[in-house]
């Protein structure tokens, strides 16, 4: 027997070197917590790795889109684009992550290991070619976050959001990996780039379309859309705000990702255009309109990323190469201004009088009194907003054009009035911030001031989300980028 | 005697199946929930080894491995959660989740 056959081959390692880097960096981190019991070492360790494989993914982000571990992962291209937001989330939160969590006692060495653990699960999730690839990096990803939303188990809230996340969490999973049975059963393979052909030979029957309407169910839990979105405003609650932060940028990067792969490469646009734009359609109202009467700050931006999960749907609703890269750009500029938001949030829940309620009175005058959160607040919520100049307007641009190109203009019609009512919210936040007067200055805030790395990331996440603004070429050369990838993507091999 | 074909599996799945889900719905004990997760998994196991002989393509048997070893991980942190509920409201009972709905 040749035992060569079960070693794959080097250009694989490389291929697939970040997620093996931070495979090993996870383990490493729970040894170096066990011997030398050093959380400040672990982080380091963490962001170091992170910081490496996103300069990885970088490097081959021009690289044409490739398969590798016999065919079970995509790799460079848009795989890379995808693994990079992914890692530039993880990475932001590990810098924010780490002073917030040394504040609250809880700067455990284990976070860093189940954060890296969950980040080589959406990586595995965000670039998978299999349904089984698919469905062990959902779960290795859901797994620790289940456990990451309950870091704080002292807390009534923490216990609460953990639980329903984990029970709701684990229901959908019964009904994504039903929808992979009866797709395997109605086709005969895991493997996505064979859909097409199976499907031409074969007549789709009900078994096919049954399989995959449960896995859009499945992936609607997952990205949190309507009507399958109850569970994310109690866990981002719930969460410590940086996990929070991570949960709704990474995780939701990594399930549209996949879903871009499923219905975009393996299904037939027709069966499930429609579906998907009114789920589109329902997100953008309801989370809008939810998210105006909301009085904790961290809840109505749970409601806003649904909103926004709606806004990703309108771009992958209008099944075309232009959608799809829209979806994927909006989910990077999201990852950097919803990071930036939590992260400015996570800072100012300790300041003084209402503790960690976040209500958005509690911020009152905080924006005059730590200039730099209110303007990075400023920065990503305008960005949130669409507000021109900055990069989430181009986001929109991005999502909302292909879909009024594949007549959708219903849905864009709709996503820009929903778009202007979610000003109120955003916009009120930024006033109490900036105009309100603290109500008592003669209490003294308990607030330390924002460690300098953490600041360093909060202001990067600013930074990136102007400089998509105020130098044309990045914008030029993302454009491009995604332009020319989807292309690529339909003749993959 | 007939041969029990694939439909007989398929169709015992769906029923496990929906009885898992019927449990998730309507019990109220986290406990008695995490169970019913683990009955609709082990349904979707079962669809898949039957697919997967009826087939004869493996890579149905090698998912029902992955599941298992996702059920296994899900049960610690299920149970792990369920008991720091427990020590904070001396009850399992998932309508007492609702500090949120205020």
């Amino acid at each position: 027997m040749d035992i060569t056959f079960y070693f794959p081959p080097l250009a694989d390692y490389v291929a697939t070197f970040p997620m093996l880097v931070l495979a090993v960096a996870a383990l490493l981190c729970v040894v170096v917590d066990i011997f030398y019991n050093d959380a400040k070492g672990v982080a380091i360790l963490a962001g170091a790795s992170l910081l490496v494989t996103l300069l990885f993914e970088a490097a081959r982000l021009s690289l044409p889109p490739a398969k590798a571990l016999y065919g079970m992962v995509y790799v460079g291209g848009t795989a890379s684009l995808v693994n990079m937001t992914i890692l530039f989330s993880g990475f932001l939160t590990v810098l924010i992550a780490q002073p917030y969590l040394k504040r609250l006692g809880r700067n455990y060495g284990e976070v860093y290991a189940l954060l890296l653990v969950a980040v080589v699960g959406m990586m595995a999730l965000g670039s998978a070619a299999n349904l089984l690839t698919l469905f062990a990096g959902l779960e290795t990803m859901s797994v620790c976050l289940y456990i990451l939303t309950a870091l704080v188990r002292e807390k009534d809230g923490a216990i609460e959001s953990a639980l329903k996340y984990f029970l709701l969490g684990a229901f959908s999973t019964g009904f994504l990996l039903y929808g992979i049975a009866l797709i395997y059963g109605a086709t005969g393979t895991m493997d996505l780039s064979d859909f097409a052909d199976r499907l031409a030979s074969t007549n789709a029957g009900v078994m096919f379309w049954g399989g995959t309407a449960l896995l859009l169910v499945g992936f609607f839990f997952k990205v949190s859309a309507v009507p399958f979105h109850m569970w994310t405003p109690d866990v981002y609650q719930g969460a410590p705000t940086p996990i929070s932060g991570f949960m709704a940028t990474a995780s939701k990067t990594s399930a549209f990702a996949a879903m871009v792969l499923v219905l975009g490469r393996a299904l037939p646009s027709a069966q499930w255009q429609t579906t998907v734009a009114i789920v589109a359609l329902l997100s953008m109202v309801i989370g809008n309109f939810v998210a105006l009467a909301q009085s904790n700050v961290k809840r109505m931006l749970a409601y806003s990323s649904i909103a926004h999960a709606g806004y990703v749907l309108t771009g992958i609703a209008s099944a075309t190469p232009e959608g799809y890269a829209g979806a994927l750009y909006y989910l990077l500029v999201y990852t950097v201004m919803n990071v930036g938001a939590f992260g400015v949030l996570a800072y100012l829940e300790h300041d003084n009088r209402q503790g960690d309620t976040q209500t958005v009175d509690s911020l009152a005058g905080t924006g005059q009194r730590y200039p730099l959160l209110g303007v990075v607040m400023a920065v990503c919520l305008f960005s949130l907003l669409g507000f021109p100049p900055l990069a989430g307007f181009f986001g929109k641009v991005y999502v909302f054009g292909p879909a009024v190109k594949s007549g959708l203009a219903w849905l864009a019609v709709a996503g820009v009035l929903t778009s202007a009512v979610s000003a109120a919210y955003y916009l009120r936040v930024l006033y109490v911030m900036w105009m309100k007067p603290s109500p008592d200055d003669a209490v003294a805030p308990q607030f330390e001031g924002v460690p300098p790395l953490a600041a360093v990331a909060l202001a990067g996440c600013a930074a990136f989300l102007l400089l998509l603004t105020f130098t044309p070429w990045v914008m030029d050369a993302a454009v491009a980028f995604f332009r020319d990838v989807p292309a690529a993507i339909v003749s993959l091999p | 005697m007939e041969p029990i074909t694939l439909n007989w599996y398929l169709a015992l799945s769906a029923v496990l199946f929906i009885i898992g889900v019927l449990g998730v719905l309507l019990r109220r004990n986290a406990i008695v929930i995490l169970m019913s997760v683990e009955i609709m998994l082990n349904a979707v196991n079962l669809s898949l080894v039957a697919i997967s002989q009826a087939l004869g393509e493996t890579s149905g048997q090698i998912l029902v491995f992955f599941v298992m070893s996702v059920a296994a991980a899900e049960a610690a942190i299920g149970l792990a959660l369920v008991i720091a509920l427990f020590r904070r409201k001396t009850s399992v009972d998932v309508q007492t989740l609702s500090l949120f709905r205020r």
